[in-house]
């Protein structure tokens, strides 16, 4: 059983195509994210779902039930504005049974829903709280409240996370996973942020140019992209352009500017030998090495550089490598005690499995 | 110490012209008037101090019956200017095109462009007997004879509106403008119909534009004096008329001063009882942050 | 302290009139009537005096006096009140000065007219004013529609229902007392038989006013209402008929047979006005034969001259032998004196015509 199910979906500003033919199915109970850069058309595709856009063609189903021809206020999809939208004039109490009252539902039923939705959101009793009296994650957690007191059977969240300091934002995408398993409603969560998505999804869509260009788990897209945007845009790469010399089974032999050479497995579809593909190599597949040790270590790839500087970030700290061909090479390596030491102006070598790096075909 | 100081002259230079302003053109003339209100004429230069003027004004019911009904006339211009100004602001702030709504707002300051006085002869031009809209009635053959519509409460109420509605759009299109179109889509979102949405969410947001909008057009409409005179013809009766009589053509003064404390007083009362009726404050609105 | 009100409000304009009096050695201000300073005559004014500038505000009687009262009679250097405004207000508010008739060429001056105003303006033996246009108010009528339009009453004659007018000022109180067989003038002298003629016109007035179109309140305003047919009987000021029947000569002036009333515009110079001088000589310059044709083509009326009647302009002489026979003249009412404290009672009578419903 989908709670939500978009079949074929277009839509159509003028000669400008926003959404062009995207299908999705949500299972019920589960954390889906659309991920992909502003001007994707993620945010049109949430606003068809929640009715305020037509689509031009395809279905929007919600348990299984066709929405496209009803009005959004009797569509059973709730949605989290990016500005919350919480209504200034009301307060939190008024904001929350705002909902329940447009229903008709009896006065003693909305109270006591209202104090339970609180409840449930940890933020019991603050009904006479002005909305300008609250925090900015107060704020988040009350606009999900208004819609979650509904029982709605999708929940739209339109990156309501985008205003929040980083402090803050880190600490809410644990709390909106929480929230999301205890009221056990299906989510859909859109967001620019592949951090966001990664971490509290069950399954992301990107999204680029109107189009999915892949759906999986966060692990999937992580470790196996489809496409080179999918490797590009989820979690940091290391990109070079280049040229396929051979190609051994699943290993292409690719040569990249300046003539360095490096082997990476072939994603998607297959390159032709001479063909142009862009390598991916992510920064923690790469490790330091002493200067020409260990060389000889079979499917290895190696580049020999010069330390350009250190980037400390604790446990993501990272070196940048300055080849001699003058690539910037990005490479994980914690500066934790026990860890080889590097100061900028060492000679390192950088190496990676033969079967880290991934190349695609490019234009395909 | 240097800083403080100029600091302390920048603010002289800011406030002078405010304390001016309110002391020499409001503060001044006002008490002026209040004074010579409670000047009693007793006989030629001279006078007595005492409140025979307002006491005369009690005891006169055309005087009474007049404020009343400039009261009464005011704040039925002021609802239907409401009524006509709310979906004119509201297209202006929340419908129109951004870069057509200068155009917009424009169109709508015209009116401002040309006197009172032309304005009140152009409605006469179009209203009279053998005026443009009575002439278009007979010929295209809606009516037999000419028809008057000058010179009736009605015709009056709508001059004023077409006079003052400029003033109750252009706060309540700042307001609106404010509103975030995320809480019209919230207030469907949330199961609202479309009346629930206009009745909890932009009514209410709009309130501040919709008081301060009230405020001004009433106060306009019961200090307007040509509009009133000249639409009204042989019925009309508007306070600033009595003012006007009682300084010039009766050369009663005190009368004429005590009238004017009287309007000012009770369009100050009309516009609290209708704060407090509707629950606002001038802090909250007026002077909204 | 008693006049500290009045002070206050007066404060800005005397600022005005003092800053503006400064600025040039010889200035007139003129404080007039519409149509009595026309351009043209002050050009040849100001030719014949190069060393005096003319500034004109426009005004009419009650504006005049609340002008100079708001002032205490500064502002201005001429004025032109009617002759029934000078007696009471002077003695009331003092904002006149005695005038110096050997500067004025009194001798050009219709006897008549000169003597009647000097007795209606005379205080402890001074005079304050001379008279410069008089006319008449009276009745109009068109008379292809209202063939015999006679009489003030005839206003509220239910045949012409809805198209008659007036004009609500004391004019119509009176003409109506008239026309009711009272002597308001009479009466001025004592003021409760007064209220009972206003009190009976009021209810004349009350039941005439579903009869009207609607008041008239100016010139403009009345000749519209004529010309467009809207209105075909109404009281009128004999000047503006007299530019109505160029334009339609089935609009006649129509003297009352109780009837016209006559006024008559003044000379005065005010209590504080600064170039007598000037204003003297403004006053023979305009009293000289060729300025009074150029005068009277812009007011319409005539001026208190000897032979006025042959210096008006074609067309308005013909109207005027059209309006009025010997006899006619001869029963002109002149407005009297308005004593202190009618003002207020005819105000008062005013109010409760305009507020009475129909």
């Amino acid at each position: 059983m989908f709670d939500l199910e978009c079949e074929n979906l277009v839509k159509r500003f003028g000669p400008f195509t926003a959404v062009d033919g995207v299908s999705l199915e949500i299972p019920s109970g589960s954390f889906f994210s659309i991920l992909g850069p502003s001007g994707c058309g993620k945010t049109t595709l949430m606003r068809m779902i929640a009715g305020f856009e037509n689509p031009n063609s395809g279905d929007i189903r919600l348990k299984g039930k066709s929405v496209v021809t009803t009005p959004p206020n009797k569509r059973n999809v709730k949605m989290v504005f990016q500005h919350l939208a919480l209504f200034p004039m009301m307060n939190v109490g008024e904001n929350i049974a705002y909902g329940l009252r447009c229903r008709g539902e009896n006065k003693a039923d909305i109270t006591a829903k209202v104090a339970s939705v609180l409840e449930r959101i940890s933020m019991p009793g603050v009904q006479e709280k002005q909305i300008s009296q609250l925090s900015g994650g107060q704020k988040q957690r009350i606009a999900i409240a208004r819609c979650m007191v509904l029982n709605p059977d999708v929940l739209l969240l339109d990156e309501p996370l985008g205003a929040l300091d980083l402090k803050l934002r880190e600490h809410m995408k644990i709390e909106l996973k929480q929230l999301q398993s205890q009221f056990d409603t299906t989510f859909l969560y859109i967001t620019h942020d592949q951090s966001e998505a990664l971490v509290m999804s069950d399954n992301v869509a990107v999204m680029n140019g109107g189009r999915f260009e892949q759906i999986g788990a966060p692990e999937t897209l992580y470790h196996a992209p489809k496409t080179a945007f999918v490797a590009g845009f989820v979690g940091d790469s290391n990109r070079w352009s280049g040229t396929v010399s051979s190609i051994a089974g699943d290993l292409a032999k690719v040569t990249v500017g300046n003539g360095l050479e490096m082997v990476a497995s072939i994603g998607g579809a297959r390159p032709q030998t001479g063909g142009e593909v862009e390598v991916f190599v992510r920064p923690e597949a790469m490790q330091l090495l002493a200067k020409g040790a260990a060389t000889a270590m079979a499917a290895m790839n190696t580049l020999d550089g010069v330390v350009d500087s250190l980037l400390f970030n604790g446990a993501a700290s990272r070196v940048l490598v300055r080849t001699q061909a003058g690539l910037l090479i990005e490479v994980v390596h914690r500066m934790d005690a026990g860890q080889v030491r590097v100061n900028p102006g060492d000679a390192v070598t950088v190496g990676w499995a033969h079967g880290a790096g991934l190349c695609f075909r490019v234009g395909g | 110490m240097l800083r403080s100081d100029t600091g302390k002259l920048s603010l002289i230079l800011l406030m002078t012209p405010f304390v001016l302003w309110i002391v020499l053109l409001i503060l001044l003339p006002q008490l002026g008037i209040t004074f010579v209100s409670l000047r009693e004429k007793i006989g030629p230069r001279q006078y007595e101090f005492g409140f025979g003027n307002y006491i005369a004004f009690i005891q006169e019911p055309i005087y009474w019956n007049t404020l009343l009904r400039t009261a009464w006339m005011s704040i039925l211009v002021t609802v239907m200017s409401l009524l006509v100004g709310f979906p004119i602001a509201f297209y202006i702030a929340k419908i129109a095109q951004r870069r057509s709504r200068a155009g917009l707002f424009l169109l709508c300051l015209i009116p401002l462009w040309v006197s009172d006085l032309v304005r009140a002869f152009g409605w006469i031009v179009l209203l009279r007997e053998t005026g443009l809209i009575s002439g278009a009635l007979q010929y295209v053959g809606l009516v037999n004879g000419p028809v008057e519509m000058l010179y009736n409460d009605v015709t009056v109420v709508i001059g004023l509106v077409y006079t003052v509605v400029l003033f109750m759009i252009v706060p309540l299109v700042s307001t609106l403008d404010g509103m975030d179109n995320s809480m019209l889509e919230a207030g469907y979102n949330l199961g609202g119909s479309r009346l629930t949405v206009f009745r909890r969410i932009i009514v209410p947001y709009a309130m501040p534009g919709i008081v301060s909008g009230c405020i001004i057009v009433f106060m306009l409409t019961a200090g307007s004096y040509l509009t009133p005179i000249l639409l009204g013809g042989k019925n009309s009766m508007w306070f600033t008329e009595q003012i006007y009589d009682q300084f010039i053509t009766r050369y009663n003064w005190e009368a004429g001063a005590t009238f004017g404390v009287l309007l000012l007083g009770f369009t100050s009362m009309v516009i609290w009882l209708g704060l407090k009726l509707t629950g606002q404050n001038l802090a909250s609105t007026v002077a909204k942050d | 302290m008693k006049f500290l009100g009045s002070k206050l409000l007066a404060t800005a304009a005397v600022i005005i009139a003092v800053s503006t009096g400064a600025s040039s050695a010889e200035t007139l201000r003129l404080l007039t009537w519409g149509s009595y300073a026309p351009d043209e005559i002050i050009k040849l004014f100001e030719e014949k005096y190069p060393d005096i500038q003319v500034e004109v505000t426009f005004s009419n009687n009650e504006e005049m006096v609340a002008k100079l009262r708001a002032t205490g009679g500064a502002g201005f250097d001429l004025a032109q009140p009617s002759h029934d405004r000078i007696y009471a207000v002077q003695q009331e508010y003092g904002i006149y000065k005695p005038l110096d008739l050997t500067k004025i060429d009194t001798s050009v001056m219709e006897p008549k007219l000169l003597e009647g105003v000097k007795a209606n303006t005379t205080i402890d033996g001074q005079v304050y004013a001379v008279p410069h246009q008089w006319g008449t108010s009276g009745l109009m009528a068109d008379v292809s529609k209202v063939p015999d339009l006679k009489s003030w009453s005839d206003l509220c004659d239910p045949q012409y229902k809805g198209k008659t007018s007036m004009r609500l000022k004391r004019t119509i109180l009176l003409g109506t007392a008239f026309a009711m067989g009272e002597d308001p003038f009479a009466a001025y002298s004592d003021l409760d038989k007064y209220q009972t003629i206003l009190d009976k016109v009021a209810e004349k007035l009350i039941a005439c006013k579903d009869n009207l179109k609607t008041y008239w309140t100016g010139g403009d305003d009345l000749s519209n209402l004529m010309l467009s047919g809207e209105v075909v009987a109404s009281e009128t000021w004999d000047s503006t008929a007299y530019k109505l029947y160029a334009q339609n000569p089935n609009i006649h002036f129509i003297p009352p047979t109780t009837g016209a009333l006559a006024w008559i515009d003044t000379f005065t110079i005010p209590a504080k006005g600064e170039a007598d001088d000037a204003a003297y000589k403004w006053i023979n310059f305009v009293l000289q034969p060729e300025i009074v044709k150029l005068m009277s083509a812009s007011t319409g009326s005539q001026a208190s001259v000897k032979g006025a009647k042959d210096l008006l302009p074609e067309d308005k002489r013909a109207a005027v032998t059209a309006a009025f026979t010997d006899k006619d003249i001869d029963n002109l009412k002149f407005f009297a004196n308005i004593p202190p404290g009618v003002e207020d009672m005819e105000g008062k009578t005013l109010e409760k015509i305009k507020a009475a419903t129909e």
